[in-house]
């Protein structure tokens, strides 16, 4: 497989460039492996047809969790474990008191949902400290453009429809090393 | 060009007609005797034999709890309380004039309630003309549509207020106007220099009054934009002005306002955020009928441009400031839980004992179906939807006005029946019948607008 090891790099410098160039490559049907952008695009994600993020599927999860876990953790120092009186507020039962209640169970459902989003973040796109930046050119964080497509049995015809496109650079790289 | 159909027309009339029916009815048979009263509540006695066994029992149970006999005496005397009271004349004569006051409360909420819808649009409109949103252009129309209601509307509201004293004997919604009750309460006189017909009147005028002026200029000035010359913003440019002076006027008033017409019926209490409060419940039932009749006529290919992105937008708001009047309806409801003095706290002991469900099931309407329903992106968009979840959210600050006003005038004798659902009738007709006349006046695009161009590609 020396092929599939093959990408070809095409630079742009504007992003409405760039988003008309996407169009064209996924209408010639060529398999888009990658875009580095210095900032985000709108409607980048919608023209190469990436599936939409769950990440905010996941936050509401999270935040149901850091609702429950306030809730039982309140029920059980101030209501099982030892129901004082404390100032004539009522321990009998956990909905007599919830009042009091209400802002620690907002404001771990909002800690929850928060930190474990942005943990799920940092997960799902391998961001971490010391990480080895994965970036191909250094110019496209700051203001070129880069697609990254596999270099498929015709080359040159795709490195002329993709100059037609306005790349102003197109380069195949041998991944394999 | 709208033209209201004969089909709405005819709704909204037979609406009228129902609910002047309902009305009638409500006070027709709101007057009764005290023989009758005393009868009625002796047959409740009766009935209420097994409701004070059970209050019996809940005593047992906090005995278990706790040591102390602070709860056994309570109980006692309320249980004594009310075994006296059903014989008692003064008790008897209370309740006849609480009947009294239900159908004029029952009108007066769902009166106040269609006000409050025109005067959260506007307010919102005002809001959006003086930020330069560029999603609104698009809807102004239909804002300065649903804002007609407001001069009748709130005409009507003061018209109640204030009739209910000089009509009939002793059925004032707010018993400040009542002098025998005046009278013999120290409290209410210290505020009477605050709370007197003349000045509750004086102040409502100029209240409506300065509303009524912004909605007239509005509505001129945005119409005057319509056939400007184009890149003549001059009519924008005053627009945005007095919508700015507008918003400042608003905020004082609607505070005052919200005193005035909802708090003072419970004379005895106040609150700081109530102010907000009322405005957020306004807000929210504004922004959801925006987004009703938009949807409506854009369901009759009135509004071609509207898109789901405007659709979407104002679900966001409604998501929004269901959660804002949560907040606030928490607040006010916990800072006074948690301190529990005994002045401020008899406003909920009421609403919990005597309103239970309308108390915590709008809290359900209000806030735990919109958060959940409206939370989902993918669903805002969807119009159907967002029309059951406006018709939700409107039973919900419904019954939130209810709950403000009905304990203090009808106290326990509450009852959604006739006078009510009749109310409802009668001013939900009103208000299409003058708001969709209002909105076949003029065009139901504007034109020249500096931001339409953007509201009509406006995309989410």
């Amino acid at each position: 497989m020396e092929e599939s090891s093959k990408v070809i790099h095409a630079i742009y410098t504007d992003d409405d460039v760039l988003m008309a160039a996407v169009k064209k490559v996924r209408a010639e049907r060529y398999h888009i492996e990658e875009i580095y952008t210095p900032f985000p695009v709108h409607g980048l994600d919608k023209a190469m047809g990436l599936a939409p993020t769950r990440l905010a599927i996941t936050a509401f999860i999270y935040g149901v969790i850091g609702l429950v876990v306030a809730t039982v953790m309140m029920d059980y120092i101030m209501i099982e474990d030892w129901p004082q009186n404390i100032g004539g507020k009522p321990s009998f039962s956990y909905i007599e008191g919830m009042p009091a209640f209400v802002p620690i169970m907002f404001e771990l459902t909002v800690f929850f949902s928060a930190h474990l989003m942005v943990i799920t973040f940092y997960l799902r796109s391998k961001l971490w400290p010391f990480k080895e930046a994965e970036n191909p050119d250094v110019r496209t964080t700051d203001d070129h453009f880069l697609m990254e497509i596999s270099a498929g049995h015709n080359i040159d015809e795709q490195f002329d429809i993709l100059r037609n496109t306005g790349a102003v650079e197109v380069t195949l790289i041998d991944k394999a090393h | 060009m709208y033209t209201i159909s004969n089909k709405l027309k005819t709704f909204s009339i037979i609406l009228i007609v129902l609910g002047v029916l309902g009305v009638a009815y409500g006070f027709m048979t709101s007057h009764k005797s005290l023989e009758e009263v005393k009868t009625m509540l002796a047959q409740d006695g009766a009935h209420g034999g097994g409701h004070e066994a059970t209050t019996e029992a809940h005593v047992v149970a906090g005995v278990e709890n706790q040591d102390d006999n602070t709860h056994d005496e309570n109980a006692y005397d309320a249980t004594a309380d009310v075994e006296q009271g059903s014989h008692d004349d003064g008790h008897a004569a209370h309740v006849q004039e609480q009947l009294a006051k239900r159908p004029w409360s029952a009108m007066y909420v769902a009166a106040f309630f269609f006000m409050m819808i025109a005067l959260g649009v506007l307010a919102f409109y005002a809001i959006n003309v003086a930020a330069q949103s560029g999603w609104s252009p698009l809807l102004n129309r239909v804002m300065e549509g649903i804002t007609a209601y407001l001069l009748p509307g709130a005409i009507i509201v003061v018209a109640i207020a204030v009739g209910s004293h000089y009509i009939g004997h002793h059925n004032e919604i707010f018993i400040w106007m009542n002098p025998d009750v005046v009278a013999d309460d120290k409290l209410i006189q210290n505020k009477s220099s605050y709370l007197n017909i003349p000045w509750f009147i004086i102040r409502a005028v100029i209240f409506i009054g300065g509303w009524s002026a912004y909605r007239y200029f509005a509505r001129k000035f945005s119409i005057a934009q319509d056939t400007a010359e184009p890149g003549d913003n001059r009519y924008f440019k005053k627009s945005f002005r007095i919508a700015a002076a507008f918003l400042v006027f608003f905020i004082y008033t609607e505070s005052i306002m919200s005193w005035d017409w909802v708090m003072s019926v419970d004379p005895h209490w106040f609150s700081t955020l109530f102010g907000w409060y009322v405005l957020s419940g306004m807000l929210v039932s504004g922004v959801t009928v925006i987004a009703m009749v938009a949807i409506f006529l854009k369901s009759l290919g009135h509004l071609p441009l509207v898109n789901d992105s405007h659709i979407h937008d104002l679900a966001k708001y409604m998501f929004g400031f269901s959660v804002l009047w949560a907040y606030l309806w928490f607040s006010q409801f916990m800072l006074i839980w948690y301190a529990n003095i005994p002045e401020e706290v008899t406003y909920f002991v009421t609403r919990i004992e005597d309103y239970n469900l309308p108390f915590f099931g709008m809290l359900v309407l209000n806030f735990l179906f919109p958060l959940l329903i409206l939370m989902n992106s993918d669903y805002k968009r969807i119009p159907w939807f967002v029309m059951m979840c406006g018709v939700l959210i409107l039973v919900g600050h419904y019954i939130d006005v209810f709950v403000m006003i009905m304990p203090g005038s009808v106290g326990d004798q509450w009852f959604i029946g006739i006078p009510e659902i009749g109310s409802i009738l009668l001013f939900a007709g009103l208000f299409l019948l003058v708001i969709f006349s209002s909105l076949a006046k003029v065009p139901l695009t504007v034109k020249n607008n500096p931001f339409i161009k953007e509201s009509e590609h406006f995309h989410y």
